[in-house]
């Protein structure tokens, strides 16, 4: 044991051992990206036959359409509250966690569980307790009907898949908040009680400052997790509806190209959602490397 | 006036007992040093003091309420915690400020009482720096300062200096007694260092696991340890410690290789003959040429290897299969077995019970102050 780094002499032994890696990043991510952009500037016939280029013409059509800006308005409502939603609860029972209220193993234990459940099963879940006629949620049509009808209302429709994207996201906000605050040193907030400084004071003043850069990396991956993977939920509880009210961008993707077997525009408006997660991305990574670094 | 009365205060973790019923008081502006190996519960009381910790059993007085209930807030306290505790996010005047702003003291005064703060302990220059770009002496000043500024009642250190090297420690320590010298206000210091201890207190307070076993003047403490767990813990090098037995008529001693000193009985009016453990400061012995014979006691010992100390050096030896220790001020010609004559003036033998490790008492020399009940052994000499 002389040195910690390991090299491989064997080239092709090397290569061997990352293909696996390479091979399913190639079919599954490379490939299939490269497929859309090809797609998205040309006319691809539904049921197969000869491409037609067409240049930007896809785009123009997509950024012409009401219906797409409808969508990106949703998305945008969508992502903004389900991400304020999820980390603000995060937050709250991360503190209560961090401050050992009575039975904090157990909770540090059951908050994560949403995170196991899959999208469509979330989905399904909120659809039943959300029914306006038979869920938990029909008591407040007995005391005033028609008041909830995620069916009928798109506001209603928005709501229901708004909270049971944050309620699926909370449970990795908060394994993520709990271990930002974990590793806060306790002597800073004694040193803040002995300033005179109370719980909430303390909360304010040293704990949440030194939880920035967790703070900046959720914000992007929960917007960037409810603009790519709300499809489950979507598709599930309101399928786009009613009157489109729920028709977020990666669902009107799967709706123009699945359903309309319009390939070509489906392909158009996955590169743009592809740029606006990449933005995202590049945002995130410019905070990292920027961010403020403690003693 | 901000006297501190700790009354029988008890510690738990669980079902573990880390303080047990401690009781002593710290008078208004005195400058107290609680000494003790880690893990002696010295920390936990201070903790307990500034109202970080709970106390499970027992009262603690600031300036004579009542604080058991008082969150740290409400006691006066200020503290300066090891490893420093200064915010990150904040700069040097927003750490030092930072008390002020919770209690409401409107900007313009907080700026000024800053500035005030950070010109007596030198950090003017460094105001709008953040912590991270200061060294740790300058650290270690924030710290201070962000004390000093509420002018509390009581400062509590918790073992401030241990992250200092060497001479920033001393210098620190001096800042510290001078900066006491100035404020008078009631003090509390928690080390492991016994010279930071002796140097800085008015008065010690040396503890082993959870008890009191010693309270009294460094000069007190040095002179007559109240156990031989304090004489092993005080000083540098701590008392030399040999076992012994009195002989039946009380008038000499015997060393495991038969080695015998007269012992003047009439200083220790409770020695009954049996096992006793010898102690002897390394100061207080004398090498003397072979054959030298005066009225003193002389020990034979073996020349083992020596310490340089600048000043002088520090003999090791061995005496009747024990360690001993003998400072000389001068330089040594010795090489290793060669054979020592030790002088022992018998007015510098302490005598300590083999079973309970307690001091035997001298005439006109009270039992010094300890709050220790049960029988404590060294060790290393069980």
């Amino acid at each position: 044991m002389t040195g910690k780094r390991v090299t491989f002499s064997n080239t092709w032994l090397a290569g061997l051992l990352i293909a696996p890696q390479l091979i399913l990043v190639f079919t599954f991510f490379y490939w299939p990206a490269g497929e859309a952009l090809y797609w998205s500037f040309t006319l691809e016939p539904p049921f197969g036959g000869e491409n037609q280029w067409v240049g930007w013409q896809n785009f123009k059509t997509v950024f012409e359409d009401p219906l797409y800006w409808n969508s990106v308005r949703i998305s945008v409502i969508f992502a903004l509250s389900s991400t304020v939603l999820a980390m603000g609860i995060a937050l709250v029972l991360a503190v209560f966690v961090d401050r050992r209220l009575p039975g904090y193993q157990a909770y540090r234990f059951m908050y994560f569980w949403p995170y196991a459940v899959a999208a469509p099963a979330v989905g399904l879940a909120f659809r039943f307790i959300f029914a306006p006629d038979a869920g938990f949620v029909s008591a407040l049509n007995q005391w005033y009907p028609g008041i909830w009808n995620p069916a009928r209302n798109g506001v209603d429709a928005v709501i229901l898949i708004t909270l049971a994207n944050a309620w699926s996201m909370v449970a990795y906000n908060f394994i993520f908040f709990l271990a930002g605050l974990q590793s806060i040193p306790r002597t800073l907030t004694e040193a803040a009680a002995m300033d005179g400084s109370g719980v909430l004071r303390r909360i304010a003043d040293i704990q949440f400052p030194l939880l920035a850069p967790t703070f900046f990396f959720l914000v992007v991956i929960n917007l960037t997790d409810s603009f790519v993977n709300s499809f489950g939920i979507v598709d599930i509880t309101t399928a786009g509806g009613p009157a489109r009210a729920t028709d977020l961008m990666v669902y009107k993707i799967y709706s123009d190209g699945f359903k309309g077997k319009d390939y070509s525009l489906a392909a158009a408006q996955s590169l743009v959602l592809m740029l606006l997660v990449i933005s995202l991305t590049f945002i995130q990574f410019r905070f990292v490397e920027r961010r403020v670094h403690y003693s | 006036m901000a006297r501190i009365d700790i009354r029988n205060v008890t510690k738990f973790y669980g079902k573990t007992q880390v303080v047990h019923g401690v009781d002593f008081t710290i008078n208004d502006g005195e400058f107290v040093v609680i000494l003790g190996p880690s893990g002696c519960g010295k920390s936990t009381l201070l903790r307990m003091i500034a109202g970080l910790e709970e106390i499970s059993g027992g009262t603690i007085c600031i300036a004579g309420d009542v604080v058991n209930d008082k969150e740290p807030r409400e006691r006066g306290c200020a503290m300066v915690f090891q490893n420093y505790a200064l915010y990150p996010h904040m700069s040097v005047a927003e750490n030092i400020g930072y008390g002020l702003k919770v209690a409401g003291v409107p900007k313009a005064e907080r700026l000024v009482r800053v500035q005030t703060v950070a010109r007596t302990v030198g950090l003017d220059a460094f105001l709008d720096r953040k912590p991270g770009q200061l060294s740790g002496g300058q650290r270690q000043r924030v710290a201070m300062a962000r004390a000093m500024i509420k002018e509390p009642k009581v400062f509590l250190f918790d073992e401030p200096l241990s992250n200092l090297d060497a001479k920033l420690r001393v210098q620190m320590r001096i800042e510290i007694r001078k900066l006491h010298q100035r404020l008078k206000a009631t003090s509390v210091f928690v080390t492991h260092d016994q010279v930071e201890a002796m140097t800085l207190a008015d008065r010690l307070v040396v503890m082993n696991k959870g008890v009191i076993e010693q309270i009294g003047a460094p000069k007190d403490v040095y002179d007559r340890p109240a156990s031989v767990f304090v004489a092993a813990f005080i000083g540098a090098p701590g008392l030399n410690l040999l076992p012994a037995t009195i002989s039946s008529d009380g008038h000499s001693l015997t060393l495991a290789d038969g080695q015998r000193l007269g012992v003047e009985t009439a200083r220790y009016p409770a020695l009954k003959p049996g096992p006793v453990t010898l102690g002897l400061r390394a100061e207080a012995l004398n090498i003397r040429p072979q054959g030298h014979v005066t009225g003193q006691g002389t020990l034979k010992a073996t020349f083992d290897f020596a310490e340089e100390l600048g000043v002088g050096q520090h003999i090791h030896a061995e005496v009747a299969g024990s360690p001993i220790v003998i400072h000389v001020d001068g330089r040594h010609p010795y090489t290793y077995n060669d054979v020592l004559s030790i002088e022992v003036s018998p007015r510098d033998l302490q005598l300590f019970e083999t079973k309970t490790g307690l001091r035997i008492a001298e005439v006109n020399a009270p039992v010094p102050a300890t709050s220790r009940d049960q029988p404590f052994v060294l060790d290393a000499l069980a």
